[in-house]
């Protein structure tokens, strides 16, 4: 039997691999080969470890240290000075995982890691995502077994429903009832019913599911083998977009092993039930991760919503009785049913239990993965666990909920995050991203990014959708070229109203949400747009002006010479002024001015 | 796959390989290998400790390496750490010593004396 001393961690999750961690794995293979190494070391890529500012990360045991950034170059040191002398590489350590005495902290006292709850993502970052037996080592499967050998399909549902899980994409409908609906079609080998993963993750910012897709595929796979027992299917299909790459490779790297292990298939461990599941690529289009809209897709038909009833639980996928859930939904079911529903219910607030993965990004200092319980303050999750924002600057709002949430001030920092803290705000929890904002970000800019994204994705089945949000969106662009009329607010907020009582799907229904809740919280922005003709934050540019104060320029012409406009005026040694009719505004002036002459107003 | 049997046989044959990423407080082998302890012969120490900890199923032993404890006339050096007892040092360590010091000290719990440190400046 082998026995490696020392493995090693490498992150294989997309932010990592885009910087380069596929590079450094080959580079530690062909060392540990060349120094005779590689029967005692373990090479292994693992999925995300959330924490993908520093990536690459590297982390070898059994030492625990945890090296951020590394380069290929560094390679060669960890290997002659880590593996084979014994000696941490400290200037390579990640700066949070050493102590006053330099030395190596355990992950879990990592200021960053030390908040955090890992249930969904237990084994991202753990275990090899690519070889099945890692997980079985992890209680894989351990699950699926105990349902279909002690529970009856009735006995899940109630283990779901007492867990109190809510379903991850969103919207935070109960799972337990959602596959009860499902379980009460009439059931049997004649009634076909599908078992169906919601994959398509959409939202700007967000990408928790593609994570555990890469990191740990197979709970998933376990969890839609167990809702298949629990409401009578033995079909289930992943339908994941294309653009994961590698979050679609080792999902079919697991079906077959799982397959081959007889883990899928038929008759699994002996007891008569067949359950088998195949992946489904989307083409990108974010509607489609509208419930209605992805059945059609997988169907082979256009991505277009219908009208609900009929619910997907009785008329779903091919006309039949079907569950749909999010990836973060299944990857908890697994340890609900070993852990019990108490466990589970344990965590979290009265009415959102468990767990929850954001994707925090924007203006934050840990960019990355994070899992807490329901009921951490959003002042936890972005000061301490993310490390605050860069530069110094102050806290304007976090976006949560991406094109269908909305925008919560500074003074929100402190309100527990659960479902209906957040609807109550104005936003919603979405499907987990966090985008932290600045001083330095416009809010009519950012209402306006995130409604032009839904104008540019909505399927123009519906009117109000298709009109509605366009309409919004102009009157949103005037506001920002300093075109805005008294009665704009009032005009997008009757606007926003209709269309949402009369969109066809949640994509319209929610998609005037970031626009009211900027306004709701931020009045006094667009009121400054659109009376002063001036932008707050100084990112909308037809609203700037650049100006010369005449009485710190020197005449050094050097504002003039990189003027690509040639808008700037002046002769040597004499004030320069600015022909604002010819200036782009790009800053270029400003960035170049020795004496601070020029500023934006 | 039939029966939790086989899973449990999956999961025995592959927690020995993702056992060092557990986190747990078991018993460490720590082997000296900076220049000195390697220049003395210990790689094939600290793979004897490896065969003899993967022999025994240990699995709740951590077989690590580290830099120079700084008596390099005594390389190869072991140190032992049992949880709750203080740390034992073995010097001039042998391949051959190590099923000794593995079967009396770590699985019984008493120190080889004779190899330890304490034994040598006598």
């Amino acid at each position: 039997m082998e026995l490696f001393r020392s493995t090693i961690l490498i992150c294989g999750g997309t932010g990592c691999t885009s910087s380069g961690s596929a590079k450094l794995y080959e580079r530690f293979e062909q060392l540990l080969k060349e120094k005779g190494l590689d029967k005692e070391v373990k090479l292994v890529r693992t999925g995300c470890f959330g924490l993908c500012e520093a990536g690459p990360v590297t982390i070898v045991y059994p030492e625990g240290a945890f090296y951020s950034r590394v380069r290929v170059e560094d390679v060669d040191e960890i290997v002659s000075e880590h593996l084979v002398k014994g000696r941490i590489v400290q200037r390579l350590l990640y700066h949070g995982s050493v102590d006053e005495n330099n030395q190596v902290k355990a992950l879990d006292d990592v200021d960053f890691y030390k908040k955090q709850k890992r249930v969904a993502l237990r084994n991202c970052g753990v275990i090899d995502p690519e070889n099945i037996d890692e997980y079985i080592a992890f209680d894989g499967y351990k699950a699926l077994y105990k349902v279909l050998t002690e529970m009856t399909p009735d006995d899940v549902i109630d283990v779901m429903k007492r867990s109190g899980l809510r379903g991850r994409g969103g919207a935070g409908f109960p799972t337990g009832v959602k596959w009860s609906f499902a379980a009460a079609q009439p059931r049997g080998p004649e009634y076909k019913k599908y078992v169906c993963c919601n994959a398509d993750e959409g939202d700007p910012g967000a990408f928790m599911d593609r994570s555990v897709l890469e990191g740990d595929p197979h709970a998933v796979l376990e969890a839609m083998a167990i809702a298949g027992y629990a409401i009578g299917s033995d079909q289930g299909y992943i339908y994941c977009r294309a653009e994961y790459p590698i979050a679609v490779k080792r999902l079919e790297i697991a079906i077959a092993q799982a397959r081959e292990y007889g883990l899928l298939g038929e008759d699994i461990f002996g007891t008569g039930f067949n359950f088998d599941i195949e992946v489904r690529l989307g083409a990108g289009a974010f509607v489609c991760g509208e419930e209605t809209a992805l059945m059609n897709s997988i169907e082979g038909m256009r991505g277009e919503p219908r009208p609900r009833p009929p619910f997907p639980a009785v008329k779903g996928l091919f006309g039949k009785p079907t569950i749909l859930n999010n990836v973060e939904t299944y990857a908890n079911v697994c340890q609900i049913i070993l852990n019990g529903p108490e466990w589970f219910a344990a965590m979290g607030t009265e009415r959102s239990k468990g767990t929850k993965v954001f994707a925090l990004g924007g203006k934050i200092n840990n960019t990355g993965l994070v899992e807490v319980p329901m009921g951490t303050s959003l002042r936890e999750i972005i000061y301490e666990i993310g490390g605050g924002i860069p530069h110094g600057k102050a806290f304007k709002a976090v976006q949560t909920g991406g094109p269908s949430g909305g925008c919560l001030p500074a003074s929100m920092l402190d309100t527990p995050i659960d479902y209906d803290n957040l609807i109550a705000a104005g936003s919603m929890m979405g499907s987990g991203g966090m985008i932290v904002m600045d001083e330095d970000n416009c809010m009519v800019d950012i209402a306006r990014f995130f409604l032009d994204f839904t104008v540019d994705e909505s399927c123009g089945k519906c009117t109000p959708c298709r009109v509605g949000t366009r309409r919004m969106l102009e009157i949103l662009n005037n506001i920002c070229e300093g075109k805005g009329q008294d009665g704009d607010i009032e005009r997008l907020e009757n606007l926003a109203k209709n269309i949402k009582a009369t969109a066809l799907c949640g994509l319209g229904q929610t998609a005037p949400n970031p626009v009211l809740s900027t306004i709701k919280q931020f009045r006094n922005e667009y009121e400054a747009h659109i009376y002063e003709k001036r932008c707050p934050a100084g990112v909308c540019k037809k609203l700037l002006s650049y100006v010369i104060d005449p009485n710190k320029c020197k005449g050094c012409t050097m504002c003039a010479r990189v003027c690509p406009a040639g808008a700037i005026v002046g002769k040597v040694k004499e004030a320069h002024a600015i022909d604002t009719s010819k200036c782009l505004k790009c800053g270029a002036c400003m960035e170049k001015c020795k004496f601070g002459a020029i500023s934006k107003k | 796959m039939k029966s939790l049997a086989e899973l449990e046989a999956i999961r025995q044959r592959t927690l020995d390989k993702v056992n060092l990423r557990r986190e747990k407080e078991g018993t460490r082998i720590v082997v000296g290998m900076a220049t000195c302890g390697i220049a003395a012969g210990a790689r094939p120490v600290l793979l004897a400790c490896m065969e003899e900890v993967a022999k025994r199923n240990l699995l709740n032993v951590t077989v690590a390496q580290t830099g120079c404890i700084g008596m390099c006339r005594l390389e190869p050096i072991v140190e032992v750490t049992v949880p709750g007892q203080e740390k034992v040092t073995y010097v001039r360590v042998k391949p051959e010593m190590v099923p000794k010091i593995i079967a009396e000290h770590v699985v019984n719990g008493h120190p080889v004396t004779e190899y330890t440190i304490g034994a040598q400046d006598k």
